[in-house]
């Protein structure tokens, strides 16, 4: 029991009428750990997140959360399990302490250390000011942390996050994810969605979603060594230049501009990726300046994502 | 329902947003208010006072004692005088007047003949209610005590008028009007209740906890049910107090009567909400829905006199068996037990479309 993890998916998918939404989704998320979900909007992330908390009826496929079967036995599930949706959907004119009280009765936390619960959460996630204010008047990061303390009022074993920083300033991100490492600290393990690449590499492992698919799965550093392009670094006085004299090329997956560097990802097919591009840039008489460099995450996604899509899920919802 | 605490906290929250929403607080009170003024004072069948002109041909004492006793009967005010039936009509399309009396020349002569009729009324009957009142005017009698010699013809019938002696309609009408008053405000409160949830983004976070959907359901409709009740009090007291509107029956059957109905209709809403889209939906729903029952129910026309097609959708609408009850109970003093029927009627729609909410309304967003 204790080496089984958490969340194991097999051929999930999700249509919604023409559209795949989820295309035949494998995973295997280890217990307390955080699990990242990396992509673009309408790549797939919160349709999946909503089909492992049994909102949504997968198309195909089968998911088992916490060892039990979703959708079908969803409802025992949900006493397990803490979820966060992207929008704010706690209640704006009830004050901060009453929706927490009202969370803490929902999930029939027993009477005798409820207000305890409801005090700590306040204490934890640094409410205890504003507990009389209307949960609509709170600013960004403030609304954010009292919906993780709603999620998390009942101990659950399992936390859902649907792109929980997408509407919070850099500093209350920081705060945020102190917060979740404290969770996984105590045992719970979370799954968060995400399109910010600082985020995904704190996390233990991550997905990185595109077009319902998974376009690539591992640690952060892991998919960051075995990425398949080589990270080239031109320096050069006319970058726009050598930007449009690299583009076009099927041996260069992408460039990137940084002010005057430009970060090129050249296929590994490629063996001297260096000489490579400077053949190309002599052709066109541009002086630059090359050197290789340790890959990103923000290179393995946009490696990831520039693959060619299957014809029939290359639909952007 | 293993959990009550469950339950308890969607009526505590519920209850709570309710004290904050202004607008739904304000519609509590406000709506029976309104409706009540409305219907008690301005809507009105018992038509008095109606502008007529006069064109006394004949101007004897005997015109002239008619034209006073017509006066008196408050049906119709004189307030001015024509010369010929020429005149009369003129007035009459100007809309100046809705009756005009012509008196011929020969009046005197012409009422002792009993096949001949001795006066003309002139009546503006596009308004039916109009009509009929000016109408009732044949049947007055005239006494000429002047002149022995003429006796009254015998009486065909004698009308004799139950329960509401003086004819006044906000009697017929305030019953009624809780009816009303209960389908336009509990349908709106439940229906928008839960499609508010939805909008919002609550209900997402809600289905997403161990929540059951009859908890859910009956949490949000136990605060209206009370709601309603002090609305039922509010239209009672102020038919009551400013229309003398009787109370023959007992309050209990009244309460009784109108709880049911306060489910039915709460139940109805929450039909809607799981429907309905969004809020403006829900309102249109809710329209849609309350037009046909003030309309078809009998509370603004008789039953009877509709077609066979409208009777049958108007069994449907909970408001056609509380109109019975209430004017039952509240006006003639019938027992809820002895109009069995009707309460039937309502158990029967509250509990399918209670059951049709619990079906439709399912914890998935598919």
């Amino acid at each position: 029991m204790k080496n089984e993890p958490a969340i194991q998916a097999h051929g999930l998918t999700r249509r919604f009428g023409e559209l795949v939404a989820v295309d035949h989704v494998n995973l295997v998320i280890p217990k307390n750990t955080i699990y990242g979900f990396l992509g673009p909007n309408g790549s797939g992330k919160s349709t999946t997140i909503r089909m492992l908390c049994g909102l949504l009826t997968p198309t195909e496929g089968d998911a088992e959360v916490l060892g039990y079967r979703v959708p079908e036995q969803a409802e025992i599930l949900k006493q397990r399990i803490g979820y966060m949706t992207q929008k704010f959907s706690l209640y704006e004119d009830l004050s901060v302490r009453e929706n927490l009280e009202f969370m803490s009765r929902i999930y029939c936390i027993p009477r005798a250390i409820r207000k305890q619960r409801v005090e700590e959460a306040l204490a934890i996630y640094d409410l205890e000011n504003h507990v009389r204010q209307f949960a609509g008047t709170l600013s960004g990061g403030q609304k954010q942390r009292l919906a993780l303390a709603a999620a998390t009022l009942h101990k659950p074993d399992l936390l859902l996050l649907d792109e929980p920083t997408s509407a919070v300033d850099p500093r209350s991100r920081r705060n945020f994810w102190d917060n979740l490492f404290a969770l996984v600290d105590q045992g719970a393990t979370i799954l968060v969605s995400t399109h910010y690449m600082d985020e995904a590499e704190r996390c233990h492992r991550i997905a990185i979603l595109d077009h319902g698919q998974v376009a690539a799965e591992g640690t952060p550093t892991e998919l960051m060594k075995t990425m398949d392009s080589n990270v080239i670094e031109v320096e050069s006085q006319q970058p726009m230049q050598v930007r449009a004299a690299l583009e076009n090329y099927t041996d260069i997956n992408s460039v990137t501009q940084l002010g005057a560097l430009l970060r090129v990802l050249v296929n590994k097919s490629v063996a001297d990726p260096i000489d490579h591009i400077k053949d190309r840039l002599e052709q066109n008489k541009l002086v630059v300046n090359i050197n290789t460099t340790h890959p990103s995450l923000e290179d393995v996604f946009v490696t990831a994502t520039n693959k060619p899509t299957h014809p029939e899920t290359g639909v952007n919802p | 329902m293993k959990c009550f605490t469950r339950l308890f906290a969607i009526i505590g929250k519920e209850a709570l947003q309710l004290r904050r929403d202004r607008l739904t607080f304000g519609m509590i009170f406000g709506i029976p208010m309104l409706q009540i003024i409305l219907f008690g004072f301005a809507i009105n069948t018992d038509v008095r006072h109606l502008r007529a002109a006069v064109a006394d041909q004949s101007t004897t004492q005997l015109s002239r004692q008619l034209i006073a006793d017509m006066q008196a009967t408050q049906v119709i005010d004189v307030v001015t005088q024509a010369n010929t039936g020429e005149e009369l009509k003129n007035l009459l399309d100007r809309g100046d007047v809705h009756v005009g009396v012509l008196i011929p020349a020969d009046f005197e002569r012409r009422i002792q003949q009993k096949d001949r009729a001795a006066v003309q009324l002139l009546v503006d009957g596009s308004d039916p209610i109009v009509l009929a009142t000016a109408r009732g005017l044949t049947g007055m009698q005239f006494l000429q005590h002047t002149d022995d010699s003429y006796n009254q013809a015998p009486r065909l019938f004698e009308v004799r008028n139950y329960y509401n002696p003086e004819r006044r309609s906000s009697v017929f009408v305030v019953p009624g009007l809780i009816g009303v008053i209960l389908t336009m405000t509990m349908v709106l409160f439940t229906a928008v209740a839960i499609v508010r949830e939805r909008e919002r983004g609550n209900l997402e976070l809600l289905i997403n906890t161990p929540i059951k959907t009859a908890e859910l359901m009956i949490g949000k409709i136990i605060p209206y049910v009370l709601i309603g009740l002090i609305q039922v009090s509010l239209i009672l007291f102020l038919g009551v107090k400013l229309f003398h509107v009787p109370v023959v029956g007992s309050l209990v059957d009244v309460y009784l009567a109108a709880l049911l109905f306060i489910f039915a209709n709460l139940t109805l809403g929450l039909v809607i909400s799981t429907l309905a889209k969004n809020q403006f939906q829900a309102m249109q729903m809710t329209f849609f829905f309350f037009l046909p029952s003030i309309l078809l129910s009998g509370f603004m026309f008789p039953f009877d006199g509709m077609p066979r097609i409208a009777q049958h959708i108007a069994e449907i609408l909970p408001l056609t068996h509380f109109v019975r009850l209430i004017r039952g109970i509240l006006l003639r003093g019938a027992e809820l037990v002895s109009l069995l029927p009707e309460v039937y009627a309502l158990c029967i729609f509250m509990v399918l479309t209670i059951m049709l909410a619990i079906f439709r309304f399912n914890k998935r967003l598919d």
